[in-house]
């Protein structure tokens, strides 16, 4: 069974992110850049289902060159091999563009399953993964705690507020990961030395079809119009438990319309 | 010249460096509290490859199969403990030890069958191994070794007693490597004794583990005295030439002490975050104390003094990596050990006054580096030991 995984590199989540002044776009060099964390999951997934079932792992990415990065890394994990959209002119594509690429791209590969983090941590609109199986026509299976394949038959186990939902889908599907599906493993020294002679596959917008009017900023569905740094944090409350420092937390916990 | 890091270690750093701080900080207090020896993180960190660094491809680790591969990686190895060392000294030395002084003996001395036996465990982090050199009257005087094995009807039986013997008595543990008079070898001079090296297998009747120290740090490493009482194992548990002990382990040695520098290099680089981190939040009469000089130049010299220790230590690696002859080897060895070792006890000296008063309290992790420390300057061979070799080195006919 063949695997594609759709990773994005986001810039380091505990670090201070920015955006640029000019067209409002992340900054991607203002911190480190790392593999989404969800992506992480899915990854890891990818190679669980390999190796119960056989097959290749092909991480999928679109990004700057330092992207190459984070497409090593997954490499070191234990993915087979890499595919790097790269083109100047995809700088701020917006996610109905970023799918519309995405699949373009996945149409230079052969898979079975599609596999994403159900959310990137730096834009957060948790979309992609719905709008690059529209793009395909193939099955959306969103929200997975698990994961299991049969022949051609996919199922998940979808996170919901109060349990889980069993969805099932035929292959080939798009299958979008929570954190609770998996604990990914870290790369090793043998991983590390290894993913330096797997292929890596480097396409740009020509090679898909595209045409830069097509995506990037000109082409983006939105805009960031304006934004504000966040405020800084204001001091925190002090109860101090005179006796009633019960009923003064809810008291101010009620005030902020918590209870 | 190159000052770098190959990229391939810069991003293997980055992993040990996620797993220490994923895996191991949030636990180093708790486990120094407890003195508790984490036996679980043992397999974890063999699926890093941690403990197949410097071990061919056929025992399972990363060195190649000796004819293609990229051959033994001790710089890695160094790194990898840095980076454990740097949030946890028990766990650091747990790695250096045991591949260091577990598989290092075995993997360079071992006959076939006795790598098939024991190397694939111990890289696998299903087992771990001990190396029982040093005795409660024998230490770098190796010559004062009194534990002795006899053969006796195609067994050695071995007497004696060995002393601070590391990942000697854990619930994994699988052999200790043990050296012992086997007899006199007559000379000129008068008799000297002959030494040689036996594993010992855990749980062979006569081999008793006893409980582990009450020690000054390091409280979640597992190091424990070891008692033979006509202890008998088979005359192939040989390890190496009978009357090569002594050399052996003296090669063994200057490996053990290029790690040990890299452990105190992490020390010494935790102790400058924590400093720098504390003396920017701190403040003292309406300033934060790295506004003073007297913090703030303090923790200056506390960085130069890491990276001149990291220059010696990765200097001292990379030589043993390019093969270079082993009395350069030995020499660099000990100049980083040496350095890097004192700096790392300034180190915390520095970081604890910087905390002022929260540096005397356990809550705060300069607390258990400063008792951590100390015996870094002891351990496989202490400063003195280092002096006298460096000076040795030098030509000086020091005695």
């Amino acid at each position: 069974m063949n695997i594609v995984v759709l990773m994005k590199q986001v810039p380091d989540t505990y670090a201070e992110r920015k955006l640029q002044a000019g067209d409002n776009t992340l900054d991607r060099d203002a911190s480190d850049a790392v593999i989404n964390e969800i992506d992480e999951y899915a990854i890891e997934e990818g190679l669980l289902l390999k190796e119960a079932h056989g097959g290749e792992v092909t991480i999928l990415t679109m990004g700057p060159d330092r992207a190459t990065e984070s497409i090593r890394k997954a490499l070191s994990m234990g993915a087979d091999k890499g595919v790097h959209v790269l083109d100047d002119a995809l700088h701020g594509s917006c996610a109905i563009t970023t799918a519309k690429v995405l699949a373009k791209a996945l149409g230079t590969v052969e898979y079975d399953l599609v596999i994403a983090g159900s959310e990137a941590t730096d834009s957060r609109l948790s979309i992609v993964p719905a709008l690059v199986s529209e793009a395909l026509g193939v099955a959306q299976l969103s929200g997975a705690r698990k994961v299991t394949v049969d022949g051609s038959t996919v199922t998940i186990e979808r996170t919901t507020d109060t349990g889980f939902d069993r969805v099932e889908g035929a292959v080939p599907a798009v299958v979008s990961v929570v954190e609770k599906i998996n604990e990914p493993r870290y790369p090793s020294f043998k991983g590390i030395m290894a993913a330096k002679s797997k292929p890596v596959t480097t396409l740009s917008l020509s090679d898909l079809g595209l045409s830069p009017d097509e995506v990037g900023l000109v082409a983006s569905t939105t805009t960031v119009e304006s934004y504000e740094e966040a405020p800084p944090r204001a001091a925190g409350t002090i109860v101090k438990d005179e006796g009633n420092g019960g009923a003064a937390i809810a008291e101010y916990l009620a005030s902020r319309k918590l209870i | 010249m190159s000052f770098e890091l190959s990229a391939d270690h810069e991003v293997f750093r980055k992993v040990v460096r996620d797993f220490a701080e994923a895996e191991v900080a949030p636990h180093a207090a708790q486990w120094d509290r407890d003195h508790h020896f984490p036996v679980d993180l043992i397999p974890k960190m063999a699926e890093l490859g941690l403990f197949g660094l410097v071990v061919g491809e056929q025992y399972g680790g990363s060195a190649g199969d000796g004819v293609t591969g990229s051959g033994p990686d001790f710089t890695a190895l160094c790194l990898a403990i840095e980076e454990l060392g740097r949030v946890d000294q028990s766990v650091g030395i747990t790695l250096s030890a045991g591949v260091g002084l577990g598989i290092n003996p075995i993997l360079a001395f071992g006959t076939d069958a006795q790598k098939e036996r024991w190397l694939p465990d111990l890289v696998a982090g299903r087992a771990l191994a001990g190396f029982g050199l040093t005795e409660p009257e024998a230490g770098s005087d190796a010559g004062a070794t009194r534990t002795r094995a006899e053969l006796v009807d195609g067994q050695w039986v071995i007497n004696g007693s060995k002393a601070f013997i590391t990942n000697s008595g854990s619930a994994i543990t699988s052999c200790v490597t043990v050296t012992a008079r086997t007899g006199v070898i007559p000379g000129p001079s008068g008799d000297r004794p002959e030494i040689s090296a036996v594993i010992v297998p855990s749980g062979t009747p006569g081999f008793e583990v006893q409980p582990a120290y009450d020690k000054l740090g390091w409280h979640a490493s597992d190091t424990h005295g070891l008692v033979f009482e006509d202890c008998r194992v088979p005359e192939a548990n040989l390890l190496g030439a009978r009357g090569a002990g002594f050399k052996q382990f003296l090669a063994i040695l200057d490996d053990g002490r290029i790690a040990i520098s890299a452990l105190a290099v992490g020390l010494a680089q935790a102790c400058l975050e924590e400093s720098v981190r504390y003396a920017k939040q701190r403040t003292t009469f309406g300033k934060p104390i790295g506004a003073r000089q007297a913090i703030a130049f303090a923790i200056s010299d506390l960085a130069v003094a890491v990276e001149a220790a990291r220059g010696l230590t990765y200097k001292a690696a990379a030589m043993k990596d390019a093969g270079r002859p082993a009395a350069q080897v030995k020499q660099a060895a000990a100049i980083a050990k040496l350095y890097s070792t004192e700096a790392a006890v300034s180190a915390t000296r520095v970081a604890t006054q910087v905390f002022g008063g929260y540096g005397f309290i356990e809550e705060y992790p300069v607390a258990r580096f400063y008792r951590d420390a100390k015996i870094l300057e002891v351990g496989e061979g202490t400063s003195e030991v280092q002096r006298m070799v460096i000076a040795r080195g030098l030509g000086l006919p020091v005695e």
